[in-house]
């Protein structure tokens, strides 16, 4: 197989065979590849916008539904995130240029006590890959640095993350004080992690708990939907 | 008679052994040291049976192969110690011990109730990464492997890059051990501290049982 795919030449592939090849090149976590297969793609006129979501984000959609059925494991998914990553890297600054639509901004960070980022860090790529605007606030942040933040970025989306039983507690601290200042409303909060479920969420008071990457994307999307209908309403 | 090896221990478990009237139903990663302290103090009322240490990586599992276990061999003892911490459960360890009646380990994980529970959590060492006795020796199995870093180290720092130390916390003084610990710091890119812990709030527990 990988003698095969060593012979393929990306620029002499057809617009849809080179996406396919780049879903697969994505999925096998071959970064160098599917940088050039973004640049070739740019080169033949693709909208970056385009490239994204039909390449990368579609490769990427791919990889988290098979890593939910157990397919993949965490290595992969990791190899994978950071292909995605290095495409990202390109598209990034062209996104910005281009009227690529925006869908909402969103701050996230890992909760205090918990230094756990890889799915933090899946959901933030994903997220931005469907055209929300990422801030990262990193790990092991306080309340003040997540309230700070949504305030001075005018976020739509507060994205707590915690792995630890011992630290998601500290989620429940979060929404709490945001509920004592009067600004719960305000946000639609998401919440994730390993050893989270529905019931811990419900219980904390967030809007959602998002099992993996694709559901928080699927959630904040909805959410958002929801807001404009209500404003419009 | 010989005791299970690390790999048993971390893949199969163990058994029931003996015929005491309390069994500690524990991670196989506390195997040794259950036996050692059994051993030492003529603890003969306490049997000991294990389920596979590897459970520590998928910590859903651990509650519903405990369930299995205690069902089982609840008939055949006047009490069972549950030889776990909450262990990544989410406390799904303590509701199994307040349906069936029974103890289990203080403390969030075994790197708390071998510290000494109170003194770990006045710590909270967040970038600290931990190695029992067991893990030092068990490292490849619970972490190069299923981590992929064996077929990928690039991927080392994206799972430690938050880590600044790794700490093992020893339960024997074995030069070749800590130089495993040691080797396994240089590994994962982190410093490493060696702190003898002996077995720490183990014994306590179990002088109980």
């Amino acid at each position: 197989m990988a003698d095969e795919d060593d012979d393929i030449i990306l620029s002499e592939l057809s617009d849809e065979e080179l996406v396919e090849q780049m879903m697969d090149d994505l999925y096998d976590g071959l970064k160098d590849e599917i940088l050039e297969g973004v640049n070739i793609l740019l080169e033949r006129g693709w909208t970056p916008y385009r490239v994204l979501t039909e390449s990368l984000v579609a490769g990427m959609t791919i990889v988290g539904r098979d890593f939910r059925d157990g397919i993949l494991f965490v290595p992969e998914v990791l190899l994978a995130a950071n292909a995605m990553k290095g495409g990202m890297g390109v598209l990034r600054p062209l996104l910005v240029e281009t009227d690529a639509p925006r869908m909402g901004k969103m701050v996230i960070g890992t909760v205090k006590g918990d230094i756990h980022d890889i799915g933090k860090n899946l959901v933030g790529m994903m997220m931005e890959g469907a055209g929300f605007e990422v801030v990262d606030l990193g790990i092991n942040n306080p309340v003040e640095k997540y309230l700070d933040a949504l305030v001075a970025e005018k976020a739509d989306i507060l994205g707590m993350s915690a792995l630890l039983t011992t630290t998601m507690p500290y989620m429940k601290t979060v929404i709490d004080t945001m509920k004592a200042q009067g600004i719960r409303d305000d946000y639609i909060v998401l919440v994730g992690g390993a050893p989270l479920n529905e019931e811990f969420g419900r219980s904390i008071g967030a809007d959602a708990y998002c099992r993996d990457a694709a559901v928080a994307v699927e959630t904040a999307k909805e959410f958002i939907q929801r807001r404009h209908n209500q404003v419009n309403a | 008679m010989t005791f299970a090896d690390d790999t048993t221990l971390t893949r199969a478990g163990l058994p029931p052994q003996g015929r005491g009237r309390v069994l500690v139903l524990a991670c196989g990663a506390l195997a040794r040291e259950i036996k050692a302290l059994t051993r030492l103090n003529g603890w003969d009322h306490i049997d000991l049976a294990c389920l596979p240490a590897i459970l520590h990586n998928r910590p859903e599992r651990i509650a519903p192969a405990l369930r299995k276990a205690i069902l089982r061999h609840r008939p055949n003892y006047d009490t069972i110690l549950i030889g776990y911490g909450d262990c990544g459960t989410g406390g799904a360890i303590d509701a199994l011990c307040a349906e069936f009646g029974i103890e289990r380990l203080p403390g969030p994980h075994c790197y708390a109730f071998f510290s000494g529970t109170a003194a770990f959590e006045a710590d909270g060492e967040v970038t600290s990464f931990f190695l029992t006795d067991f893990l030092a020796r068990q490292f490849d199995a619970f972490v190069t492997e299923p981590l992929g870093l064996d077929r990928h180290p690039e991927l080392r720092d994206a799972y430690f890059g938050n880590y600044e130390t790794l700490v093992y916390l020893a339960q024997t003084d074995d030069d070749a051990l800590t130089a495993r610990a040691e080797a396994a710091a240089r590994s994962l890119g982190l410093a490493f501290e060696r702190r003898f812990t002996g077995y720490g709030d183990l014994a306590d527990a179990l002088a109980s049982a």
